[in-house]
């Protein structure tokens, strides 16, 4: 029993010294490095601007919202589980997937939905609908969609902006980004700054 | 094939490092010297470095500084609001902190709660990474006090817990974490003091994207085995994991220390050759294991997955499935519990093999350290089947395993398996549990084996849809990440005690050799045995079931 009180006593002092080494000066020494130019714009958040105010994040996937449904110029992102609306937005300031299992009901009521609804807005057989399209990320945030899923947006989101569809399609590809090294990863095509090039563009 | 790719770069990364950071961590922990800051360390601690400490003291020094860090943790979370940087989030409920001091002083990082609501910057990283840090070396402490006990002949002492702790934290996780943090932030990694920043998004709606100090933090929460995310999508956030690259260096922390400690085993008890034997096992299991978890998610057959054309719910397109099946895969055999997608969505088979991977025990590669101790013990089990087979007293590493080593390397082997069980039986009787389940039928079951598993087993990742903020789940999964964590401790270092003071018996024509194929089929083979013969039955009713559905 004295044994224990000992060293338990020494392990006070032995956590609160080592608090110090890796809960202060370790997390503000990283903190710190990363203020360096090239290394504070990830650090703070990679921060999208226009004209100097933010606009987003390059790396978290926001859907946008048309004010008018049937003129709809934008790219959209892949559907956020916390969101009431199947293909709704997601909330930035939280983040999660749905958790719900393959075999489950909820799940699959939501996923015929939003086959419909993505069919029918873009105007494509449901068999075309790629499955990034229906299938809520696991962050709910995921700044990404497929190269199949931007393709099935060219035709609306072009006529609604007024370009035509090779000049959309080109900036598509200008906003993909294939495998790193050519086997990292899968393909993906970032959102927000895509639909900023199309909103430049016009 | 650009998913095998990736797992053969990850290999090749892991195969380079291998012999320098294992001899590394050797000199660690056998080196006689003390750097001017480790004394300087002892000094306010009150301890004497030089002198060796007897199994029991260093059982009480591991006890008593782990009572101390629960402790201190609960209280930083209850008084969050005097503290700066707290961002107006409030006492921390107590409920959550009780679990949560436990969740991470365990190295489990289990987490009912949503970081981005409830932890402030301060908590975050004066109480939270402090404990990734030490939990790890706490576990990395235990296992250098075992293969001390097979080093050391007539010994009476297993070295000193708190060289140990300070050189693991000093000198192996501090330097790699800071490293990987820097390599994280230029990935894309945010490192932020501030809470969130406002936007005014392009169709003229604003939101507010919370930011944190993550880096740090994401750095040392893989390379320690631990997992607790500083956002609530864990490292499929992606501020927290933003790319295919950070993906593949966070697997890479993952797995390194774990992996790389079966050479400073093999380097300590003076052949090489038996750590490789024990890689080779982790390694096999590993590799089957990945296959399982990728062909399962690859082929999704539930109606949503049908529907949508695919596995994807729940993953992040930057990944997709290979980058989420490597990632879980490795995430389950260590102790670690990190998630990049949401193991809830993953089909029967796919999650049941994570599953399957914390109820090995944790040793496919296992958690720092943990991941050492629990293979050498499974090592020992398989010496004792084979020592009965052919009526010998069987020796492992030159020493005899007798009545206390059998009965200390039981009692570390079957803690998991009764706390899990007992645990998710118990919860399964209660009427509450229907309602905290987010999904029905077997996956529901799931659901709750895997959280009991989880803890039990110090992993940490769950099958999130369960709602676990009720007092009994609070309670029960807390003692079983307490009891999952220090009886086999406890056990260990009663049996590190206990060889180390031993004399080494010679080798002769009748002892089993440790470094062959013959004796990697049978650790193999016992590891794969114990967890069949424990669990199928549970397993059946989840996982399986939902698999043949």
């Amino acid at each position: 029993m004295k044994r224990l009180l000992t060293q338990t006593a020494a392990g006070l002092r032995a956590l609160l010294v080592l608090t110090v080494l890796t809960g202060i000066v370790y997390p503000l020494a990283v903190w710190t490095v990363s203020r360096a130019p090239g290394l504070r714009d990830n650090a703070e958040g990679s921060i999208v601007t226009v004209d100097g105010f933010p606009v987003g994040s390059e790396l978290i996937g926001v859907d946008p919202v048309a004010a008018d449904p049937a003129n709809d110029p934008w790219f959209h992102t892949r559907p956020s589980a916390g969101s009431a609306d199947p293909l709704g937005p997601g909330d930035p300031s939280n983040s999660g997937g749905s958790n719900k299992g393959a075999s489950n009901d909820d799940l699959n009521g939501r996923v015929r939905r939003r086959v419909e609804l993505v069919s029918l807005r873009e105007n494509v057989d449901p068999a075309q609908v790629p499955v990034d399209a229906v299938t809520a990320s696991g962050s709910g945030l995921d700044p990404h969609i497929s190269p199949a899923y931007a393709e099935i947006q060219v035709p609306r989101v072009a006529r609604a902006s007024g370009l035509t569809e090779d000049r959309v399609r080109r900036l598509v590809a200008e906003h993909t980004d294939g495998r790193a090294l050519g086997f990292l990863g899968e393909p993906t095509v970032t959102v927000l700054s895509l639909n900023l090039a199309v909103q430049a563009a016009r | 094939m650009a998913g095998l790719l990736q797992v053969v770069l990850l290999l090749v990364a892991l195969a380079v490092v291998y012999r320098p950071l294992g001899d590394h961590m050797a000199r660690v922990y056998s080196d006689e010297k003390h750097w001017r800051v480790e004394a300087f360390l002892y000094r306010i601690v009150r301890v004497e470095p030089k002198t060796g400490q007897h199994w029991k003291t260093y059982a009480s020094a591991v006890l008593g500084f782990s009572a101390v860090s629960v402790i201190f943790l609960f209280l930083l979370q209850r008084l969050q609001s005097l503290l700066p940087l707290d961002l107006g989030r409030g006492p921390v409920p107590t409920g959550i902190a009780f679990n949560t001091a436990i969740s991470f002083v365990t190295n489990t990082n289990w987490q009912s709660y949503v970081p981005e609501a409830v932890m402030g910057h301060t908590v975050q990283m004066a109480g939270l990474t402090v404990q990734n840090f030490l939990s790890a070396a706490v576990g990395m402490a235990v296992a250098m006090g075992l293969v001390r006990g097979f080093a050391r002949s007539g010994a009476d002492r297993i070295g000193n817990f708190w060289v140990d702790l300070v050189r693991g934290t000093v000198r192996i996780l501090v330097p790699l974490a800071f490293v990987s943090a820097i390599v994280l932030v230029g990935l894309g990694v945010v490192m932020s003091l501030k809470s969130g920043v406002d936007v005014v998004n392009p169709d003229g709606s604003q939101s507010t994207i919370a930011l944190a100090p993550a880096a740090s933090q994401e750095a040392i929460k893989q390379l320690g085995t631990n997992g607790g995310g500083v956002f609530n999508a864990n490292s499929a956030h992606p501020f927290e994991n933003p790319g295919a690259w950070s993906n593949l260096v966070e697997i890479f922390l993952i797995l390194l220390i774990p992996v790389c400690l079966t050479r400073t085993f093999g380097t300590l008890v003076g052949n090489r050759r038996q750590g490789y034997v024990l890689l080779s096992v982790m390694g096999v299991l590993w590799s089957a294991m990945l296959a399982v978890i990728w062909w399962a998610e690859a082929h999704q057959h539930g109606t949503a997955a049908l529907l949508a054309g695919g596995g994807l719910e729940g993953k992040e397109q930057r990944f997709g499935i290979a980058g989420s099946a490597l990632f879980a895969n490795s995430t389950t055999g260590t102790s670690t519990g990190a998630v990049n997608a949401m193991h809830d969505s993953f089909s029967g088979l796919g999650g049941g093999g994570a599953l399957l991977n914390m109820l090995f025990g944790e040793m496919t590669p296992g958690g720092v350290g943990s991941g050492l101790y629990s293979i050498l013990i499974m090592a020992m089990i398989a010496m004792f089947l084979a020592g009965l087979m052919v009526g010998r007293t069987p020796e492992y590493l030159g020493k005899k395993l007798g009545k206390r080593e059998v009965t200390c390397a039981a009692i570390a082997m079957l803690a998991m398996p009764t706390v899990v069980l007992l645990g998710a039986g118990a919860a399964l009787l209660l009427p509450g549990t229907a309602a905290a389940l987010n999904n029905p039928g077997a996956h529901g079951l799931s659901e709750v084996l895997y959280a009991y598993a989880s803890a039990g087993n110090n992993n940490g990742s769950a099958f999130a849809g369960i709602t676990v903020t009720s007092d009994w789940f609070q309670t029960s999964l807390g003692l079983c990440m307490l009891f999952g964590r220090f009886v086999p401790i406890l056990a260990v270092l009663c049996l590190a005690g206990s060889l180390a003071e031993q004399r080494k018996v010679p080798q002769t024509a009748g002892t089993l050799p440790t470094t062959g194929p013959l004796f990697a089929t049978m650790l193999g083979g016992t590891v794969v045995l114990v967890a069949a013969l424990t669990f199928v039955p549970a397993l059946a009713l989840g996982p399986i079931a939902e698999a043949l559905a």
